[in-house]
């Protein structure tokens, strides 16, 4: 059976992002894009 | 580059991601661009919560590349956190997982040095510079491995 894709949810709050990654011992992953929207 | 299961999981699980793009968040890519002398894209950076840039993947690359530049990132957040340990077991799985991109090598030159961070056993040095003699013999790694021989 083939695996439903998976978007990937971007957040856009740099300054809480690094808070809540604090809070998960995760890193942040920052993407400049100019891709199509 | 995000559209493939293996890249989602991965940034799922180690990463908050942000996105920044050119025109719908015009203000913010103009800040954080300037922050961190972002002047192309896509520039994907690995930043620790410290707000510390770890690492930094400038234009598209195919999957597995993607992957393995991720994963490095990941270890070198572990390594600049002084996890050293942690690192090496990343930096390993970078050489094993993705042996076949541009990440492999990098990622072995610094899985000896968390190796030796860790253990403070130079012989962790020499070890890698044997494998640089087997594999990616002609990286820029190589070289910089290449005085661990002697």
């Amino acid at each position: 059976m083939a695996t439903a894709a998976r978007e990937m949810t971007w957040r856009h709050d740099f300054d809480r992002a690094l808070k809540d990654a604090a809070a998960a011992r995760k890193r942040v992953l920052v993407d400049f894009s100019a891709a199509p929207m | 580059m995000y559209t493939d299961p293996r890249v989602v999981a991965l940034v799922e699980s180690e990463f908050v991601p942000v996105r920044v793009h050119v025109k719908q968040n015009h203000d913010e890519f103009q800040r954080l661009g300037a922050m961190y002398s972002a002047q192309w894209t896509p520039t994907i950076l690995v930043v620790d919560p410290a707000g510390e840039e770890r690492h930094r993947i400038e234009g598209f690359l195919p999957t597995d590349d993607f992957l393995g530049q991720l994963r490095l990132g990941v270890a070198k957040a572990a390594f600049s956190a002084g996890d050293f340990t942690d690192a090496e077991r990343r930096f390993e799985e970078v050489v094993s997982e993705h042996s076949n991109t541009e990440a492999a090598p990098e990622a072995q030159y610094w899985a000896g040095v968390s190796r030796y961070k860790a253990t403070n056993d130079p012989a962790a040095l020499n070890a890698t510079f044997q494998k640089f003699q087997k594999k990616y013999t002609d990286s820029t790694w190589a070289k910089k491995a290449s005085v661990w021989g002697g």
